[in-house]
């Protein structure tokens, strides 16, 4: 049977702006940057939280041959109205993680907010993938 | 190679500004501005992007956090229109209205208190309740 989730592929839009994003703003760590010149330049870039073995794959949506470009603008816009999925993460203090970001420049769509499950708020990557960050009740 | 940003990004941002910050006086022109769009185009692009224009869109989550209040807290009608930034209690009751088919006192009363659902500790409420 499958035994561990290891990598969640995340569309973005621009992979430099995204390696930063994630790791400097958000604190990831980088877990693979390899360019494969043979597979048009293909980039497989992951990052993970420390501590954490599952990564996201932040990957450009490619054109043809794997996704004509219609479908290719198509993902692009979805990814870019928000409609493309999202990441949800936990945290200690959502309220100091909300002041921490913020100073950062993050956009938050959503400031702490108490919820029957506990304390959350929502913010995106640059690319528009909506992330989402809560204090979980005890 | 990085394409142009898609434009839905910006109006993304315009919606996002809608969600965040919808207590304040917000108006289309200034969701206009945070989608870098000029406002003539903006409501036309917003509704192709979302389904919706921006003033509907930003309208419905203000009713929808009234209704959450008057879920969740005892404040008056009249506090909780002004607390999601509408500022017409007339409006505000005509609009809630059409979205949820009934005034926002019957919707209150169509839902348990809010004293039963806050969690509030037993000991604090037994202290407060106690007869003297």
């Amino acid at each position: 049977m499958l035994k561990q989730l290891t990598n969640v592929n995340v569309w973005v839009h621009d992979q430099d702006e995204a390696l930063a994003f994630y790791t400097e703003t958000l604190g990831f760590e980088l877990r693979d940057d390899v360019t494969v010149a043979e597979m048009g330049n293909f980039r497989w870039l992951t990052v993970g939280l420390p501590g954490q073995d599952v990564a996201l794959a932040l990957l450009a949506v490619p054109g043809p041959p794997v996704f004509d470009d219609e479908t290719r603008a198509a993902i692009d816009t979805l990814v870019a109205k928000g409609a493309a999925g999202g990441l949800f993460f936990s945290t200690d203090d959502v309220h100091k993680t909300y002041e921490e970001l913020k100073s950062k420049g993050v956009e938050f769509s959503q400031e702490p907010t108490q919820q029957p499950y506990g304390i959350d708020a929502g913010f995106r990557d640059p690319s528009g993938n909506q992330m989402r960050v809560a204090q979980l009740s005890e | 190679m990085v394409t142009p940003v898609p434009t839905a990004r910006h109006l993304l941002r315009a919606r996002d500004l809608a969600d965040a910050r919808y207590r304040e006086p917000l108006d289309v022109a200034t969701l206009a501005r945070a989608a870098h769009v000029s406002p003539a185009h903006f409501t036309r692009e917003f509704r192709r992007a979302f389904g919706e224009t921006p003033h509907r869109y930003l309208l419905t989550r203000r009713l929808e956090r009234a209704a959450a209040l008057l879920r969740n807290t005892d404040r008056s009608v009249a506090d909780i229109c002004l607390s999601v930034g509408l500022t017409s209690v007339g409006s505000f009751t005509t609009s809630f209205g059409k979205l949820y088919g009934m005034s926002p006192t019957a919707y209150r009363a169509a839902h348990p208190p809010a004293s039963n659902r806050a969690r509030i500790p037993t000991c604090v409420l037994q202290a407060y309740a106690r007869r003297h």
